[in-house]
């Protein structure tokens, strides 16, 4: 969590370099985020973040701790306020664009011995269609586990979520998603502690979506996976670093500005992993 | 006219049926303040209720139901209100906010009752703490009659209708929003996000708590309403893993909780030859036994299911010990072993239960006296022992790299559990065979 003033030094000259390399704004993108600015307690988390993403992509968001990649998606859903500046799905405020955005908070947001049945929290992706003060019909039910088959979970839809591991409760999360049925998913790091059959799974069902056309914004922690995951990467230290293309902005310099020289451990994963990467991207 | 039913109607039947329908309303309401891990502000806002609805009483200058509720519902909103303000600015824990926020507001009411009081105004203190349930008198019935009687219907407590209303309500809120307070208690960043607004469904769930403490305050007081928001629920979430089965129990356990409690405050003194004690506060006792047993008999999460379970296990986990050791004795030639030497393999303390467990599911045969061979079945059993320790034990030294003589005791408590490593290995790390259980079926 330490995040010393010097970041603000480092990442100015980058944000600045980098202004024109940024896509215009359009009415067409899932998801505009104009001077976007959030303070805790008079504190800026987030500082004049303008972003415009690409549609139909997977989208990373990279940054070290407290950089404000969580608190970014939060203030995009409308979830903490906002100090300034304005966010926009397809040209619309979120008001108008709710039931074509899905979101998967992080895992250890919510309290895993709630009474409830892995199916139970797969239909809540659905309350929105089926509006207040109604049941959850049998049809919503039906589509739910549908959803839960997709992520490998049929066979746990009655089991309490409480007696699942680590990974299943993600996945469960991830089949709530799908029950959303939305166009643009804001997913909160669902790639952290989860074993690897899960994550093989995540990111068959991230590239499934992509496929259907949709749009998917991920923070994520791991480097090593950036590349190889994602289409598209916005590089995050409290402003924007960087954003646009994997293999044009995921560099070793782009990710030191981001993580502040002094992590030099990182620092250097981050550049073998930008060589493999650079190596992967020449067939 | 019989004595006993005109007693039990004038003095007795109210007072039950007030008892209860408060004990229900607060216990529906209950649910998601324990689910949000908010239980204690049941408690605050029972308390800080008092200064509202001393204001509200002042204001209007009467005790008639509306301008309570309302003085009720905004000292309600003003306590979570106070509360989420007092945590953020003082950097407090919530508890200790509302800990604050309640005994302030609590002791702000207090005063102004006194200078109310001052003024010869009707408000009693006693009553906010334990109720009037004694008072809710019937008198026009005699027989059973009465309830077709139109007049005697009018003549039933006030208190009990104003309790009928909020029960319903509370049952109306329950059932309609059930599925957006679920969610708003469970992930509340979702359900915002999905246009249930959490914050919203936190402050009607909040009116209404604090409108159910207004409507059962006169009635059974201050301490049952505390208790009946949180016992039902924590009682029933003991016993059942879903919500819908949970918040169905809650109510059960309050009804127990009206009828017991009052049928213990009045019979069980009477029979001692002692007169009633007071029935909010018998209520109240009953629901804290009650509670206690849950939380001894629950079947999933109960003192008793563990104890049961454990024991279970440990008798299952001596009987495989044996059936192994007789294995291993087996492939060492020993068809059938004798007392003293099985002695050295097994321990002393757990031989004798696992032997007649062993007997009765006709595992092993005592074939001489103080000797014991294994039949068939226990000869596949303790083939199945031995080969998933010893696939264990391959399987650690191959993975984990630790030393052959360290994985015995690991292969040990797993070999009892249904995982098994993958087959093909036939040797284990000490060169011993490792059993193929197919084969010798």
């Amino acid at each position: 969590m330490n995040r010393g003033p010097l970041i603000v030094g480092h990442t100015k000259p980058a944000t600045e370099t980098h202004l024109s390399a940024r896509p215009e704004h359009s009415a067409d993108s899932p998801l505009s985020v104009h001077a976007l600015t959030v303070a805790y307690h008079r504190r800026p988390v987030l500082w004049d973040i303008d972003y415009d993403a690409p549609a139909n992509q997977l989208i990373a968001i990279v940054g070290p701790n407290g950089a404000g990649k969580s608190t970014l998606i939060k203030a995009c859903l409308g979830l903490v306020p906002r100090a300034s500046g304005q966010v926009e799905f397809w040209g619309r405020p979120y008001r108008q664009a709710r039931a074509r955005v899905g979101y998967v908070p992080q895992r250890e947001s919510v309290d895993w011995d709630f009474p409830v049945s892995a199916l139970d929290v797969v239909c809540m992706g659905r309350y929105r269609k089926i509006g207040w003060c109604r049941p959850v019909s049998r049809k919503h039910k039906a589509f739910a586990r549908e959803c839960l088959d997709r992520v490998g979970m049929a066979d746990f839809a009655k089991r309490q979520i409480s007696q699942l591991s680590g990974g299943q409760q993600q996945r469960v999360f991830l089949a709530r998603a799908l029950a959303q049925e939305a166009e643009l998913y804001f997913m909160d790091e669902p790639f952290a502690g989860v074993d690897a059959a899960t994550e093989r799974a995540i990111i068959e069902v991230l590239r499934a979506l992509r496929s259907q056309g949709k749009t998917v914004v991920c923070v994520h922690h791991d480097l090593q996976t950036v590349a190889e995951y994602f289409d598209h990467v916005l590089l995050l230290n409290m402003r924007v670093v960087a954003a646009g293309p994997v293999r044009e902005v995921f560099t070793p310099a782009h990710l030191h500005q981001t993580y502040g020289g002094k992590l030099t451990l990182l620092t250097e994963a981050a550049e073998a992993v930008g060589r493999a990467a650079e190596g992967e991207r020449q067939p | 006219m019989n004595p006993a039913v005109h007693q039990f109607l004038s003095l007795d039947l109210w007072p039950i049926v007030a008892g209860t329908l408060a004990a229900v309303t607060c216990g529906l309401l209950g649910n998601f303040l324990v689910l949000r891990r908010q239980s204690l502000m049941g408690d605050a806002i029972s308390h800080a209720v008092l200064p509202g609805l001393v204001i509200a009483f002042l204001l209007a200058g009467t005790r008639s139901a509306w301008p309570m509720f309302v003085g009720a519902a905004l000292a309600g909103v003003a306590t979570v209100v106070l509360v989420e303000v007092v945590r953020k600015l003082g950097r407090v824990e919530p508890g200790a906010a509302m800990g604050v926020v309640f005994s302030v507001l609590f002791a702000l009411g207090v005063l102004l009752l006194e200078q109310a009081a001052a003024r010869h105004v009707d408000l009693d203190a006693d009553c906010v703490l334990h109720g009037q349930l004694e008072t809710l008198f019937w008198f026009p019935p005699s027989e059973w009659g009465a309830f077709w009687d139109w007049l005697s219907w009018s003549a039933v407590p006030r208190q009990v209708w104003t309790l009928l209303v909020m029960a319903a309500l509370a049952s109306v809120l329950v059932t309609l929003l059930f599925k957006e307070l679920r969610v708003a208690a469970f992930d509340p960043a979702l359900a915002t996000s999905q246009g249930f607004h959490a914050g919203v469904l936190h402050y009607v769930l909040m009116v209404f708590v604090a409108a159910a403490t207004v409507a059962s305050f006169e009635a059974v007081g201050s301490i049952l309403v505390i208790a009946m928001l949180i016992v039902p629920a924590a009682a029933a979430r003991l016993l059942t893993d879903r919500l819908g089965t949970q918040i169905g129990l809650s109510v059960v356990v309050a009804v127990l909780c009206g009828t017991g409690g009052y049928a213990s405050a009045t019979a069980l003194p009477a029979a001692w030859g002692g007169g009633a004690v007071n029935a909010a506060g018998a209520m109240t006792v009953v629901s804290g036994a009650l509670l206690l047993g849950a939380v001894m008999l629950s079947p999933s999460h109960g003192v008793f299911a563990k104890a049961v379970r454990r024991r279970r296990l440990s008798r299952r986990v001596a009987l495989d010990d044996l059936l192994a050791a007789l294995y291993r004795l087996w492939e060492q030639g020993q068809e059938t072993v004798t007392r003293p030497t099985l002695a050295a393999f097994v321990p002393a303390s757990t031989v004798g239960r696992a032997e007649s467990d062993a007997l009765r599911h006709a595992l092993i045969t005592t074939s001489a006296p103080d000797a014991v061979a294994l039949t068939d079945e226990g000869m596949r059993r303790g083939a199945a022992l031995v080969r998933r320790h010893r696939l264990w034990e391959t399987y650690l030294v191959d993975r984990t790299e630790q030393r052959p003589d360290h994985v015995h005791d690991t292969a040990e408590r797993f070999e009892h559990f249904g995982v098994e490593p993958p087959a093909g290995p036939r040797v284990d790390p000490h060169g011993r065979p490792i059993p193929d259980v197919s084969a010798s079926d």
